[in-house]
C-alpha cells in the first residue's frame, strides 16, 4: 500500500481524533479566558487579598508540567471520590492551564493600556467598574491578540498530551492505528500533517481577526 | 455679589516628603477664567488634579457652589461629571471614534439615550469645529483636533467648570492658535474655566484672574493688567519678564 491509500484509508479515523482535539482547544481556550480575565483583573486591581491568590493561582499552573496537571485531574482525583472521563479531565486541564498563561496575557495587555485614557475616563465621572468595561476591556482584547494565536498554537498541539490520559484525539488515534497496522512512520507523518493544516488554518483565523479590529491610526 | 463656582481653601498635598502644595486658597466666580502660571513643579497640575480628587488632597476644604468635594460622603464620580477636564497630553480613548469619545460619558455617566446623546456629541464637536472628523479615531488626528475632541468631550458633560492642564505644551507651535481660540471661544462664552498654561497672551487676553504660583504657595494672584504691569512682587516680575521673552506673548 503506497502512503496516499495508507493516508485515505486511516484518514476518517485521525478525523475523527481532530474533531476530538478541536473541541478541547475550543473549549480550554474558552475555559481560559473565564477563569484568566478575571485572574489578570485581580492582579492588577485587587486588593492584597485578591492579587496574592491571583498570583498564586498562576504560580503553581506555570510551575508545574501540564502533564502532570493531566495526571492528578485524571488518575489522582479518583482516590478523592471525583471520577472524570478522560475528556473532561482533559478538557479541565488544559482550560486551567491556558487560564493561567492567558491571565498573564490579558495583565500584560491591560498594563500596556495608558494610565492617561484611565484617568480621563476617571475624570468624566466613570467608576472603577465602567472603566473597566468601557476603557480598559475593548483594548485588551484587540492588544491580546497576537500573544493569543501564540497561546491558542500551542494549545492546540498540548492537547496531543491527553493521548496520556486516552483522551482520544489524533495522537491516541495514531497510535491505535500504528499499532495495527506498524507502519508508525506515515501514520505519524500524517498526523503531523493534520496538525500543521490545523495549525496554518488557526493562524490564518487570527490575523483576520487582529486586522479587522486594528484601531485605525494605531 | 458674583455667584462663586468654585472654593478652595487651604490646600495641603505631599508626596511622601515632598510637600507640593502648602496652603492653597482661592475661589473662582461664574463665568469668569482663572489662569494659574508659575514654574514648573510648583503644584499647578497636582492643584487642578485636587479639585476633581485625582490626587485627594491631604488637607483643607474644596467645594463646588454648595457641595463641599473634599467631604468624604460626597460621590465624587457625580463631581467629577459636573467638572470637565483637559489634559496635557489629551488622553482620548483610542479606540473609540471622535464622535465615541465625547459621547462615551454621556451613554455610560449621565446614561443619556443613544439619539440625544448623539446630537450633542455632534453639537459640540462643530462647536469644536471638528464636525467633519466625527468618525476619525484619535491617532489619526493632529495634536490640535485631539485636544478639541478633548475640550468637546469635557464640553458634552455640561459642566460647571472646565479644568485645563497645560492644554497647549505638547502641541507644535503652529497647532496652538486653534486651540486657544477655541478655549477663547468658550470663555466669551461664560464658561468657567480654570488653566494651567503658559500662554501669556492667552492669559493676558482671556483671563479674569490670575495667580501665580511657586513652590506650593500662591505667591500673588490679581487682574491681568495689574500682574503684568503693576506686579510689586519681584519674583512674579522676573518669572513674567522671562516667560514672556520665551513664549513672545503680547509686547507692552
Amino acid at each position: 500500500m503506497n502512503f496516499l491509500a495508507l493516508a485515505w484509508n486511516i484518514l476518517p479515523k485521525l478525523m475523527e481524533g481532530a474533531v476530538i482535539t478541536i473541541q478541547l482547544t475550543i473549549i480550554a481556550i474558552i475555559i481560559g479566558i473565564i477563569i484568566g480575565i478575571p485572574t489578570a483583573l485581580g492582579r492588577v486591581y485587587g486588593n492584597k487579598v485578591v492579587y496574592t491568590v491571583c498570583s498564586f493561582f498562576v504560580e503553581i499552573i506555570r510551575g508545574t508540567p501540564l502533564l502532570t496537571q493531566l495526571f492528578i485531574l485524571y488518575f489522582g482525583l479518583p482516590s478523592v471520590g471525583i471520577m472524570l472521563s478522560p475528556f473532561t479531565a482533559a478538557m479541565f486541564g488544559l482550560g486551567i492551564n491556558s487560564a493561567a498563561y492567558q491571565a498573564e496575557y490579558f495583565r500584560g495587555a491591560i498594563q500596556s493600556i495608558k494610565k492617561e485614557q484611565l484617568i480621563a475616563a476617571y475624570s468624566i465621572g466613570m467608576n472603577q467598574m465602567q472603566t473597566i468595561r468601557h476603557i480598559v476591556l475593548p483594548q485588551m482584547f484587540r492588544l491580546v491578540i497576537p500573544s493569543w494565536s501564540n497561546e491558542l498554537i500551542y494549545l492546540l498541539k498540548y492537547s496531543s498530551m491527553a493521548y496520556m490520559i486516552q483522551a482520544p484525539e489524533i495522537m491516541s488515534q495514531g497510535r491505535l492505528i500504528a499499532s495495527r497496522n506498524f507502519r508508525t512512520f506515515e501514520v505519524f507523518i500524517i498526523v503531523a500533517l493534520i496538525y500543521l493544516v490545523l495549525v496554518s488554518i488557526l493562524s490564518k483565523i487570527l490575523d483576520i481577526m487582529e486586522n479587522k479590529f486594528r484601531i485605525p491610526g494605531l | 455679589m458674583p455667584n462663586v463656582i468654585l472654593r478652595a481653601e487651604n490646600i495641603y498635598k505631599k508626596y511622601g516628603n515632598l510637600e507640593v502644595l502648602k496652603g492653597i486658597s482661592f475661589r473662582v466666580n461664574q463665568g469668569e477664567t482663572t489662569v494659574i502660571i508659575g514654574p514648573s513643579g510648583t503644584g499647578k497640575s497636582t492643584l487642578l488634579t485636587c479639585i476633581n480628587q485625582l490626587t485627594p488632597p491631604d488637607k483643607g476644604h474644596i467645594w463646588l457652589e454648595d457641595t463641599e468635594i473634599t467631604h468624604p460622603d460626597t460621590d465624587i464620580n457625580l463631581i467629577r461629571s459636573s467638572i470637565g477636564m483637559v489634559f496635557q497630553h489629551f488622553n482620548l480613548f483610542t479606540h473609540l471614534s471622535v464622535l465615541d469619545n465625547v459621547r462615551i460619558g454621556l451613554l455610560v455617566v449621565k446614561k443619556i439615550p443613544m439619539s440625544e446623546a448623539t446630537k450633542i456629541s455632534m453639537e459640540k464637536l462643530n462647536d469644536v469645529g471638528l464636525g467633519d472628523k466625527v468618525n476619525a479615531y484619535p491617532a489619526e488626528l493632529s495634536g490640535g483636533q485631539q485636544q478639541r475632541v478633548s475640550i468637546a468631550r469635557a464640553l458634552a458633560m455640561k459642566p460647571k467648570l472646565i479644568l485645563f492642564d497645560e492644554p497647549t505644551s505638547a502641541l507644535d507651535p503652529e497647532l496652538i492658535g486653534e486651540v486657544l481660540n477655541v478655549m477663547t471661544k468658550l470663555a466669551e462664552s461664560g464658561m468657567t474655566m480654570v488653566v494651567v498654561s503658559h500662554e501669556m497672551g492667552f492669559a493676558r487676553a482671556v483671563a479674569n484672574d490670575i495667580i501665580f504660583m511657586e513652590n506650593g504657595v500662591i505667591v500673588e494672584e490679581g487682574k491681568p493688567d495689574k500682574m503684568f504691569i503693576q506686579s510689586e512682587n519681584p519674583r512674579t516680575k522676573e518669572f513674567l519678564h522671562k516667560i514672556t521673552e520665551l513664549y513672545g506673548g503680547k509686547k507692552e
